[in-house]
């Protein structure tokens, strides 16, 4: 630094109020170790951050609504500036929440700025958590933030369906309706659990208050604790990068902390922050007083869940009417698979996840350079399998708008979904896997021979040979990052006395997994190979030369001929 | 055999108080020309249009219900909203262009309900609903039309292809024709399960609404959480990612 | 300006990688405009600075423009149509002031600030085995001076009390709702209950029910009931559907002549999950459930044709009274509504 900043009135200003809290918190030992803390740069890092911002937005506008919304069943007549709803009896819930987008100013717009962001929050949750899984982001050390990842993801998607259910309008009552509903249809339990989550029957007078205290309370401490604790690893475990030149697994390349990334992260807080608000102006969310209040006698068609909650609506919907009566006691298990079932397997296999890949790689190293996806194509193949079988419920969650938009029937639909949704995740798995390999193929040949300049020459003596071009240092650096894996193989031959060694099942299992991510991959070159390939292309270029030198006449290069 | 005489003389006790109930409506059709000239006018319109179909006397085809007591209120509706003459056999009639004019369609009308007594048109004083209660008609709308038209009118899907429509375009006179004579899947809904002035409610309601502001901003077609979810997705998502690739790109 | 420190490698001395023996360093930075052209930088100042003062005024426009907008006021704007002025001025303000906030930072992160990249080493995220090796000492010491290993008899007890505590939980929660009883087996509905249009609570008399008609119905007393108790739970379970078909395309019922004169009546609330199931289709004479498309079949006995729902709708069986009304004739024979354990 130089001296003249360092005696600037701001600097002086700061350093007298530093030296304050320096003497009492000893903040500088902090500042010292972090403020030129690296962050590595690139657009999908931000994923992240746009969910924690709208986390923070929805604090903000969470607690301005908090501060009109009566949680509250109780029966109210309604008498305020929305003349189409004057004298309707509705609860106080759904009052206030009319209130609040007609009587309030700005009420409106921090009603939808809360629903946008909550969109966004958990639209930034699920596209970070497909970066982090499709980089290999949650490789070791950074298991323990993967878990933390997908309990944030499960209770925002809670804290939503909550937001989603409190104002106690016509589409919020009939989805806490279907809510009920399966909580009633689990075996055993299901009854009693009913009756003591609303207080008795459905809808009670207790519900609101209680989805309430959750709401507000409850579930945001606990994703304010998760999402400190998430920071806090992230912040300690340095963040990981993608491979390119310079960059290795022991270090972090990027801007200090201070001052390029603060002003970057400062910056973008201001710009999702700007965003949801601008899409608030612009575009209406929920509007309630459309759909009027809630009563169990009324429905309205496209009776439909936010985005995030299609899926399980979408499973509801595809699934074949199976139920059975034995003894006295009924199993749906039309409700209990789609709706516990089958989502409390795909999140526990989502949790799990790191570990089923590491039990596979039987790898224990810690990973802070990201997979390149083509370069672990299992891996990538299972990413997209899923992405595919969520979609797939997701058509199933919307298939009546797709059908009055597309002139389809919801019949044909669902049938051909019910079918669609065993083939179509198992083919995009095929192909994916495919396609990683023909594009690790084609790195292996970048790195052998180069690219293709699309140039032929010919030789004097009249041979054709196509012109390439050796990749950049730059670009070798991020074709040969990666692990390489080799299968597992057991070794059970027989020793010296021809005894066969045991084999424990899980050693077996490991050599199956571990066949199914690694059985076929292409190799990358290596040095020798390399050297060879560049000798050979050194090799090429004098004769070349030396072809010219001796008198031949050099062929005009003629672009777009192909050599076969 | 006792047992059946006494349900046949039951049945046409039932449909004698169902044929005078109608009729009561008829009498007081002022909507409908029902002269003569009106009929004969009608008759050949029919004849040329719709007989290849409805059979030369209405009494139907293989392909087409009969007409023979659907009322004038059920040809207002079918032909006045374009669903017939069919444009093609589906699965459903669609609101489509109008083939006949004002004069034609009462003609027909007239025709048709000079076959058997039926629901008729609603005079003017029943169309006026000015006066209505448009709460009452938030809750009668919401109790007995959202089901299938959605809670702004922006129709749903039914079963097996078929749809309920979109009530956009649909004129007072429309709406109740089709609430008398329940066109297609459309349950019908009588003005002695729903009275006139209810009708009128439903009526009024749905004109406010479908023309009501949308204080938020953009509707995004008032169709519930899909369009705003696909909304996020594309624009909200998308804008705020573009700003993290700004962030991320190499400055020049 | 210098960019070094003790732990911070100057960006050209880049690690190998142990995978990639070939990896070459960081590749060369280059020079921005603003750092070679002074005018350049003057003009990503200028720039900054602009969407500093935007995010300044946005403050004070939006407090005018919440003091002078009424909020009922309404104004046509081209693609969104009639609007609330209130919410459209004050949302593009505050959206406008935060965007050039956070527009501004970045840009003189990316225009103004270093942007040469730095490389911090990684250190083990693990401690060293001498920590380790202390810390396991400190843990031993602490155990050892407490006794725990020791005193068997306070461990057990210790450990037992920890796992009791929870359970002063249990009955605490027990009140949060009674017991299920048989409230899910029993409606309003009884013998002589009279069915009325919901909403406008006429009674209906067989002639009002037109072949093809519709209509949403509760019982008559609901609204008493409604008023005593304060709350919906009884609405919730008694809507019903009265629809009228000829004689003859009536296949089954679920008892015997539980219609009157063709007019059924069957529950409203889906089998499946419970959403008023009310999409009638009076020429197939099928109930859909618009959330997940459940079908019941009216003519033969409310089966289920497609979806979800395993059930078929439950049918309410139904009479005239003395005066010609429609009425129960008594409560359903099954509980309406989703399915539950005990439920059999």
């Amino acid at each position: 630094m130089t001296t003249q900043a360092e005696t600037g009135p701001i600097i002086k200003a700061g350093g007298a109020a530093a030296d304050y809290v320096d003497q009492r918190v000893g903040v500088s030992k902090f500042l010292k170790k972090n403020l030129n803390k690296v962050f590595p740069d690139h657009w999908s890092f931000m994923l992240g951050e746009i969910a924690l911002y709208s986390f923070i937005v929805l604090l903000l506008s969470g607690t301005f609504l908090a501060l009109f919304f009566k949680p509250s069943m109780t029966e109210a007549v309604y008498h305020g500036s929305f003349i189409d709803l004057n004298g309707i009896k509705m609860s106080e819930a759904y009052a206030s929440t009319i209130n609040i987008s007609f009587d309030i100013r700005g009420g409106l717009l921090m009603r939808q700025v809360h629903h946008w962001a909550a969109l966004m929050f958990l639209a930034a949750i699920t596209v970070h958590l497909l970066r982090v899984f499709f980089t290999g982001a949650f490789r070791k050390p950074r298991e323990i933030n993967w878990l933390i990842g997908n309990a944030l993801l499960t209770l925002g998607i809670l804290e939503g369906f909550a937001g989603y259910s409190l104002p106690d309008d016509l589409l919020s009552g009939t989805g806490l309706r279907i809510a009920q509903g399966i909580v009633q249809g689990i075996p055993v339990v299901g009854t009693y659990a009913a009756m003591l989550l609303f207080g008795g029957e459905f809808p009670g007078n207790d519900f609101i208050p209680r989805l309430y205290i959750v709401h507000v309370l409850l579930i945001p401490g606990i994703m304010l604790g998760l999402i400190t604790a998430h920071l806090m690893l992230v912040w300690y475990q340095k963040h990981t990068q993608f491979p390119g030149p310079g960059r290795t697994e022991g270090n972090v390349v990027g801007y200090r902390l201070f001052p390029v990334y603060t002003a970057k992260a400062g910056g973008f807080f201001f710009i999702v922050f700007g965003i949801t608000v601008l899409l608030s102006a612009l575009a209406s969310i929920n509007p309630v007083w459309l759909f009027g209040p809630y009563t169990p006698t009324q429905i309205t068609a496209g009776s439909q869940p936010d985005w995030y909650m299609g899926w399980l609506d979408g499973a509801l919907r595809m699934m074949p009417n199976v139920e059975f009566n034995a003894w006295g006691h009924t199993l749906s298990l039309n409700v209990l698979v789609p709706s516990l079932i089958v989502p409390g397997i795909l999140f526990t296999v989502l949790a799990i996840y790191p570990f089923i890949e590491q039990f596979a790689t039987g790898d224990r190293r810690e990973h802070h350079l990201l997979d390149r996806p083509r370069n672990v194509p299992t891996r990538t193949a299972l990413g997209t399998m899923s992405i595919a079988f969520y979609m797939l419920l997701w058509v199933g969650g919307d298939n009546d708008i797709i059908a009055t938009h597309f002139d389809l029937s919801i019949n044909q639909i669902t049938w051909a979904l019910r079918v669609m949704i065993f083939i179509v995740p198992p083919l995009v798995f095929v192909f994916t896997r495919r396609f990683c390999l023909a594009l690790q193929r084609r790195d292996r040949e970048k790195l052998l021979h180069g690219y293709e300049t699309g140039t032929i020459m010919r030789m004097p003596s009249g041979e054709f040979f196509e012109l390439h071009a050796p990749v950049s240092d730059e670009e070798r650096a991020v074709l040969l990052a990666g692990v390489t894996y080799q299968p597992l193989e057991l070794d059970d031959s027989p020793d010296e006395n021809g005894v066969r060694p045991k084999v424990s099942p899980l050693d077996r299992a490991r050599a199956k997994l571990s066949g199914f991510y690694f059985g076929e991959q292409i190799e990358k070159p290596t040095a020798e190979e390399l050297e060879h390939s560049a000798h050979h292309a050194q090799e090429l270029a004098d004769g070349y030369a030396r072809q010219l030198e001796s008198g031949g006449a050099p062929s005009a290069p003629s672009a777009g001929d192909k050599a076969h | 055999m006792a047992s059946f005489l006494v349900l046949f003389v039951g049945l046409l006790v039932m449909g004698g108080l169902y044929a005078g109930l109608t009729s009561a409506g008829t009498a007081s059709a002022a909507g409908t020309d029902d002269s003569p000239q009106a009929i004969a006018k009608g008759r050949a319109l029919f004849l040329e249009g719709c007989a290849s179909c409805h059979g030369l006397n209405a009494q139907g085809g293989s392909n087409a219900p009969t007409l023979i007591g659907v009322g004038a209120a059920s040809v207002d509706f079918q032909v006045g909203t374009g669903r017939m003459p069919l444009a093609a056999p589906g699965v459903q009639a669609k609101r489509g262009h109008v083939s006949y004019t004002q004069d034609e369609i009462s003609a027909l009308a007239a025709y048709v309900a000079s076959l058997a007594p039926g629901p008729a048109i609603p005079s003017a004083e029943e169309l006026d609903f000015e006066q209505a209660n448009l709460q009452q008609g938030g809750q009668l709308f919401r109790t007995n039309c959202a089901q299938c038209h959605n809670y702004n009118g922006a129709g749903g899907a039914l079963a097996n292809g078929q749809a309920a429509p979109s009530l956009k375009d649909a004129t007072p006179q429309q709406m109740f024709t089709a609430m008398l004579t329940g066109p297609g899947a459309m349950p019908v809904f009588a003005n002695s399960t729903i009275a006139v002035e209810d009708k009128q409610a439903i009526i009024k309601y749905i004109t406010t609404i479908r023309t009501s502001p949308n204080p938020g901003g953009m509707a995004l077609g008032r169709v519930g959480p899909v369009s705003e979810g696909l909304f996020l997705w594309v624009v909200g998502l998308g804008a705020v990612t573009g700003v993290a690739v700004w962030i991320g790109a190499k400055t020049s | 300006m210098s960019h070094h420190s003790h732990d911070l490698e100057p960006a050209a001395h880049g690690g190998e990688h142990p995978d990639n023996p070939l990896a070459p360093g960081l590749p060369q930075h280059k020079l921005r405009r603003t750092d070679v052209d002074p005018r350049a930088a003057k003009r990503a100042e200028r720039q900054i600075s602009l969407m500093f003062v935007i995010g300044t005024l946005a403050p004070i426009v939006f407090f005018f423009l919440y003091v002078y907008i009424p909020g009922d006021k309404l104004i046509l704007i081209p693609f969104i149509g009639q609007t609330s002025a209130s919410n459209f001025f004050l949302g593009m303000t505050m959206g406008v002031g935060l965007f050039c906030v956070g527009a501004g930072a970045i840009h003189w992160a990316k225009k103004l600030m270093p942007d040469v990249e730095e490389v911090a080493e990684r250190h083990p995220i693990r401690g060293t085995d001498e920590d380790r090796a202390t810390a396991v000492a400190h843990f031993n010491e602490g155990v050892e001076d407490s006794g725990f290993g020791q005193y068997k008899l306070i461990r057990r007890t210790l450990l037992g009390a920890l796992a009791a505590t929870p359970l002063f939980a249990v009955p605490l929660l027990k009140d949060l709702g009674p017991m299920p009883g048989d409230k899910l087996r029993n409606t309003l509905w009884d013998k002589d209950i009279r069915i009325v249009s919901d909403v406008t609570l006429n009674p209906l008399k067989p002639s009002d029910i037109p072949f093809g008609g519709l209509v949403s119905c509760v019982p008559e007393n609901l609204e008493k009931v409604e008023e005593e108790t304060g709350n919906l739970n009884a609405r919730a379970k008694v809507p019903v559907v009265l629809v009228r078909l000829r004689p003859d395309e009536i296949r089954a019922q679920q008892g015997p002549n539980w219609d009157y004169q063709g007019i059924l009546c069957y529950s409203k609330i889906c089998t499946h999950v419970g959403c008023p199931t009310a999409l009638y289709d009076q020429k197939a004479h099928t109930l859909l459930c618009p959330c997940h498309q459940s079908t019941f079949d009216l003519a033969d006995a409310g089966h289920v044709i497609f979806g979800p729902a395993a059930r078929s709708m439950p049918q309410l069986a139904i009479t005239v009274d003395s005066e010609g009304y429609l009425v129960a004739r008594g409560d359903f024979t099954q509980p309406i509504g989703p399915s539950f354990w005990e439920r059999g």
